[in-house]
């Protein structure tokens, strides 16, 4: 089964790669923008022993860093 | 008199040697080497050195990898017992990934690599590592990252800075911490994190010896001279 993990920065954190993301959109003449965010998906591939806890737990201990990010899961039916 | 230091090196750590010539330059002793998969640490260690560099390419994030490797477990358990740690630049990035910092270092708010001397305030020379200079005292340190950001929330931060746990604060904007902030310690002054090098600046040659007192401090506290 495939398992995404959508890591991005918590509220409130100064996003610099969002905000230069942002500043290039501009720069290209899209407009209507207010914010860009950036952060990570992470694809796992796990068998039908991984639980919902264990999921969790990785991304607390790895995937993300709970000082500054925000982590959620989605199990992709295949 | 006898200083038993070791220098850890990760895959893609660069300042190791440079840590290392700092240790045995001013103890007299070499410094051990140790690396990354070792799940032990030598015996009977008066200080540990955690390099900058780039470990394990700054993959996930800077220090992130490194702070789950084997010899990190050793490196937080011998912390635990109260053993100096210091961790400069990417050492820094890895003590907070491990939790023996608190915060997190983020991208430079500049988006640019920052590699320059800079300004930086002693803002707590209480500790084992800053007893060697004055309390508000302005040194000059090279600084080389792209991760030097320094983030906490605002209850972490007025904790460190209520402690004491503020070692040094750039005294002018570089990368974007929160509060100017360059360097913290840990709860018991054992740990300290710092983005700028003071291994870079022990010898004339290098433009500045402002980073020599550190090493001084922590040696001079350790075994006595």
């Amino acid at each position: 089964m495939k398992v995404q993990v959508h890591v991005s920065l918590k509220p409130g954190v100064l996003d610099p790669q969002g905000r230069a993301i942002h500043h290039a959109l501009e720069g290209l003449g899209f407009s209507g923008v207010e914010d860009v965010r950036a952060g990570r998906l992470i694809e796992l591939e796990v068998d039908d022993s991984v639980t919902d806890e264990a999921l969790d737990q990785m991304c607390r201990t790895l995937l993300a860093n709970m000082v500054i990010e925000n982590y959620r899961i989605e199990r992709i039916a295949q | 008199m006898s200083f038993r230091s070791a220098v850890v090196t990760f895959p893609g750590s660069n300042c190791d040697r440079d840590l290392a010539v700092a240790l045995e330059t001013i103890s007299g002793t070499p410094a051990l080497r140790v690396w990354h998969g070792d799940g032990e640490l030598p015996d009977g260690l008066d200080f540990i050195a955690l390099p900058g560099g780039f470990s394990y390419g700054d993959y996930l994030r800077s220090g992130a990898m490194a702070a789950r490797s084997p010899v990190m477990r050793a490196v937080v358990e011998a912390a635990g017992r109260g053993v100096p740690v210091l961790g400069v630049c990417n050492g820094f990035q890895i003590l907070t990934e491990s939790g023996l910092l608190p915060g997190a270092l983020m991208r430079n708010a500049s988006q640019h690599f920052i590699c320059r001397t800079v300004p930086l305030r002693v803002e707590n020379n209480q500790s084992l590592f800053t007893a060697g200079y004055e309390a508000g005292e302005t040194v000059h340190l090279p600084v080389a990252h792209h991760d030097g950001n320094y983030f906490a929330d605002p209850a972490t931060l007025d904790r460190l800075e209520g402690e004491g746990r503020v070692a040094f604060r750039y005294a002018e904007p570089v990368n974007g911490s929160v509060r100017g902030i360059a360097g913290v310690l840990n709860e018991t002054g054992n740990v300290l994190g710092m983005m700028p090098h003071p291994e870079r600046a022990i010898d004339r040659a290098h433009g500045g010896t402002d980073g020599r007192a550190l090493f001084e401090s922590a040696i001079k506290g350790l075994v006595g001279a």
